[in-house]
């Protein structure tokens, strides 16, 4: 069933949402947009098609604390973080970002099962909203994600004055139950426009037509020894700007902060880019930057498929393609291995 | 200036008085150029490319390129040449294993005043004339070049290169000096309250996602292994585990690179979060100049650093508790 | 995101995986100059999960550090968990400084295990290890000897640098040296005084033995050791099918998640850490 919403009243929508679950919707502060918990003051950017890190965090946060120790006298004590036991809503996702938790739910909710991440899963509601101006750096259609038909709890499409609103799953359903008053009924067809209209800007970006069958029909071992590998990582300044801006990666570290009455252990993202990354007390597997390199973008492209019947570990959101320090990126990376479309 | 760059860089390969030619490698959207190796005159050829997007300083890759056998030949523009010098001075580049290219530099620009203009779905940017035509999935878009400039240009040293081995297309002296004080941002924070000026910082540096792009592409942060990557210290170096932290991080990097660093501008240009680190390592060099005289690093390889030469007119360390009252 | 209201919320505390559970330290052995045998049971003085030989468990001192570690025990031992730990590290220092009644926190176990109820099961055995190579196949060996009727042959070649850097070698000589149908051969690198066993390297012990290929082998020890000691195995007409290891790399997780532990498309964690040469050779050389 399709909704419509003056855009100019989605003030009230917010709150409406906000009274009875925590809304996370693109807010800019500083002169950047991210996810952020939304207040009357928050200024809302809905027109940033794409936020600087992506709405990853409010499912597996950068950083997030597991459980606190204490030792006294002798004996330790372990005491576990609260899950996560109330709904949240992120509002104003792009299609690209709702396919990248699915890539994240193929590991997190793999058994055995990561609890923090599937109680933040649980309890969340995914309103995702159309890309009505794609840029040149997007190329989600690559990866089969339609831009103009996020498949979200809820869809949204910004046409004129209006905001269009149709819930696509039972999650879905229920939130527009909660914010009915604001919605009125209108045609299907409203959209369907400006659906035609985003699919043939997405046709002319450069990077929709790149081909991705190199990574599926080469064996692992050949692209492995690829000598590209070489002549494409040097550029790396071997930070983690692509890693923390990807809506896919979810390798993370689990550490220790001493507080004043014992430890927290808690876990944060961790990049394959950083030279400690397979550090151990007697040695390092991967001791060249090439050798990281290879692993993000094998992991991404051949390794992630493997395991998970085809489905690749990039959802083209362009994140890396505008961030990287270096400007290299997985575009490059797939155009190298011979992947131009 | 391209095709004479490339030309040049072909000649050097070829008489063999470099194996090998740092530059710039063309990018598929017109604007995304990254930093490269060239081997050979066909390489270069294909790739190379000299524009206003060529923003990387390669100053930092000498580290690397300067440990392998042969000479390198590496293209820096007038504020690269800073960098260089000051890793000259630490030794962390050997000058004899560098053939320097001092490059002609009418500014940098930055894409992402580009895009916040506006300016969507690019196709190409021409940047020849004084209006950026650009070609967009939305049609051709024009904005004025001053305007689309990287910050570290409105703050421009000059165009003279200080090192070099041969200059092409540099000297144009009638564009040469800043445009504005590179200090008035920093005496604008100066003249808040602690307490709106620790509210500006806190607001900007919550945006820090720990990435590390601006330690990794500083050409001051030269240290074989960072104190945030040890793990005997108590921090990590890939998440904040309280807000302390994400402060922490960029003060103690702009302590470390006090008096050492030349204003390059890489930190705030890398910043995938639009952080304006420049103005950390800027209060320093405000700072350094008002207590010690004025001191650009990189200048030149033998003068002593204010902060590592000691004099009988330095300031005393009661200065800290004098300017603190303020 | 720390303004995320809902994590720092009232919910439940519902364990998850990555919570350990605490184990006491009942008894340090000093194997070797570096090596010592942790022994580790619950609070409530019970052994705290059941393994499976060739399994592995996060051990860790809070505060310090959390690292993967062999069980060595065999899980035949119905009263504990035994870790031999070799010091080489911040946290391997400080489990080194323990004493009995420490605690410290244990989670798994993780990882797949030996195949001792499967393909091992009526095999003639090798069993071949350098140094603490030794630990994760003494939790095989003591399972094998348990289940004796289980196994065909047993043979055991073991070697280290010097007579007092061979981990276990009391249970060796009081135990395996002494059960029936078991032969063990021990070597040391250099000639040593008080030794009169072999003295040469594991791999060129191995050749002079000359074993035959009706068995199957279970190889562990240092990458050198493993790497001579494989192509010695082919030479004397072994397939790498007929030949085990196991496999370590940094882990943080344990479950296959954090990526840390991943080559190729596997994760050593949750499908290793124990692969047969033929399942390595699809491996990128990464470990």
């Amino acid at each position: 069933m399709m909704y419509k919403i003056d855009q100019a009243r989605l003030g009230e929508l917010f709150a409406a949402i906000a009274e009875k679950k925590d809304l996370f919707l693109p807010v800019k502060k500083a002169d950047q947009t991210d996810f952020a918990l939304w207040t009357k003051e928050a200024e809302v950017d809905l027109d940033t098609l794409r936020t600087v890190k992506s709405p990853k965090d409010c499912f597996f946060p950068q950083s997030e604390t597991l459980y606190n120790t204490s030792l006294e006298e002798g004996k330790l004590s372990i005491d576990a973080a609260a899950l996560c036991d109330r709904d949240f809503v992120v509002f104003g996702m792009r299609a690209c970002d709702v396919q990248a938790v699915k890539v994240l739910d193929n590991v997190f909710l793999a058994d055995p099962v990561d609890t923090y991440y599937a109680a933040r899963r649980e309890h969340a509601v995914l309103v995702a909203g159309a890309c009505h101006e794609p840029e040149e750096t997007c190329f989600c259609k690559v990866f089969g994600i339609d831009a103009a038909a996020p498949a979200a709890d809820v869809a949204t499409w910004r046409v004129g004055e209006a905001l269009y609103w149709k819930a696509l799953t039972k999650k879905g359903e229920a939130l527009s139950e909660v914010v009915k008053e604001h919605l009125t009924p209108a045609e299907e067809s409203a959209v369907e426009e400006a659906q035609t209209q985003i699919r043939s800007i997405i046709d002319k970006l450069p990077y929709s037509h790149l081909k991705l069958d190199v990574f599926k029909e080469t064996p692992m071992m050949e692209l492995f020894d690829s000598d590209r590998w070489e002549e494409m990582y040097k550029p790396c300044l071997a930070c983690g700007t692509c890693t923390f801006v990807c809506p896919t990666c979810q390798c993370y570290d689990i550490r220790d902060f001493k507080t004043k009455d014992g430890v927290q252990r808690y876990r944060c993202w961790d990049s394959c880019m950083y030279s400690d990354f397979t550090m151990m007390a007697h040695g390092n597997m991967r001791t060249s930057q090439m050798q990281r390199f290879r692993q993000r973008f094998m992991h991404k492209l051949v390794y992630y498929p493997d395991n998970y019947e085809g489905m690749f570990s990039c959802v083209g959101c362009g994140r890396c393609v505008s961030k990287c320090p270096a400007a290299l990126n997985i575009v490059k990376v797939i155009k190298t291995m011979g992947g131009e479309g | 200036m391209q095709r004479e760059l490339m030309n040049r860089a072909k000649e050097l390969l070829i008489d063999e008085t470099v194996v090998r030619v740092l530059g710039w490698k063309k990018g598929d959207l017109g604007y995304n150029h990254e930093p490269a190796y060239f081997d050979s005159p066909e390489e270069l050829e294909e790739n190379f490319v000299y524009d206003a997007f060529c923003g990387a300083n390669l100053s930092k890759y000498m580290i690397e390129a300067g440990k392998q056998e042969g000479k390198t030949l590496v293209f820096l523009k007038p504020c690269d040449t800073y960098s260089f010098n000051q890793l000259l001075k630490e030794h962390r580049i050997k000058r004899e294993n560098t053939y320097i290219i001092g490059v002609g530099c009418r500014g940098n620009l930055d894409i992402d005043k580009i895009k916040a203009a506006g300016i969507k779905g690019i196709e190409s940017v021409d940047a020849d004339g004084d209006m950026l035509k650009v070609k967009t999935v939305y049609g051709e878009k024009e904005m004025p070049f001053e305007e689309a400039l990287l910050e570290r240009c409105l703050a421009c040293k000059g165009k003279t290169h200080m090192v070099y081995d041969e200059l092409i297309g540099a000297g144009e002296k009638e564009e040469a000096g800043p445009k504005g004080n590179r200090f008035d941002r920093v005496s604008e924070l100066e003249s808040l309250s602690p307490e709106e000026r620790f509210a500006f910082w806190r607001s900007e540096l919550s945006k820090c996602i720990r990435c590390n792009a601006c330690r990794n592409a500083c050409p001051a942060c030269s240290c074989l292994k960072c104190v945030f990557d040890s793990n005997q210290f108590d921090s990590n170096q890939k998440a904040n585990a309280d807000t302390f932290e994400e402060q922490m991080f960029h003060i103690i990097r702009a302590f470390h690179v006090a008096g050492r660093c030349t204003d390059c501008g890489e930190c705030s240009r890398v910043c995938p979060q639009g952080i304006p680190l420049h103005l950390l390592n800027r209060k320093f060099i405000k700072d350094i100049n008002t207590l010690y005289g004025e001191y650009q690093a990189g200048e030149d390889t033998d003068s002593l650093a204010p902060l590592t030469n000691y004099t009988f007119e330095d300031a005393e360390p009661g200065i800290v508790a004098e300017r603190g009252r303020k | 995101m720390g303004e995320c209201t809902c994590a720092t919320g009232t919910g439940n505390k519902k364990q998850d995986i990555l919570i350990p559970m605490i184990g006491v330290i009942t008894d340090i052995r000093t194997e070797t100059p570096d090596v010592k045998t942790f022994r580790v049971v619950g609070r409530d003085g019970k052994k705290l999960f059941e393994h499976m030989p060739g399994q592995c468990a996060m051990v860790s001192v809070p505060g310090v550090g959390e690292a993967m570690f062999s069980i060595t025990s065999s899980p035949t031992n119905t009263q504990f968990q035994e870790f031999s730990i070799k010091r080489c590290g911040v946290l391997t220092d400080c489990l080194h400084g323990m004493s009995p009644g420490d605690e410290v926190t244990v989670r798994g176990p993780y990882g797949n295990a030996f195949p001792v109820e499967t393909a091992l099961k009526g095999e003639n055995l090798l069993f071949i290890a350098g140094g603490i190579g030794l630990a994760p196949l003494r939790s095989v060996i003591n399972y094998v000897l348990d289940k004796r009727e289980n196994y065909g042959t047993v043979e055991i070649l073991y070697g280290s640098r010097s007579m007092e850097d061979l981990v276990q070698l009391k249970e060796i000589q009081e135990v395996w040296c002494k059960t029936e149908g078991v032969d063990v051969y021990l070597t040391i690198d250099r000639e040593q005084e008080g030794w009169n066993g072999h003295v040469g390297f594991v791999p060129s012990y191995l050749k002079e033995i000359g074993f035959s290929t009706n068995k199957t082998v279970l190889v562990c020890g240092p990458p050198i050791m493993i790497k001579f000691v494989l192509s010695g195995l082919m030479e004397m007409g072994f397939k790498r099918e007929q030949i085990y290891t196991t496999l370590e790399l940094r882990m943080k997780c344990g479950i296959g998640k954090c990526g840390r532990c991943n080559i190729g498309s596997k994760y050593v964690c949750k499908d290793g850490p124990v692969f047969r040469f033929d399942e390595i050779d699809e491996l990128p050389p990464e470990y």
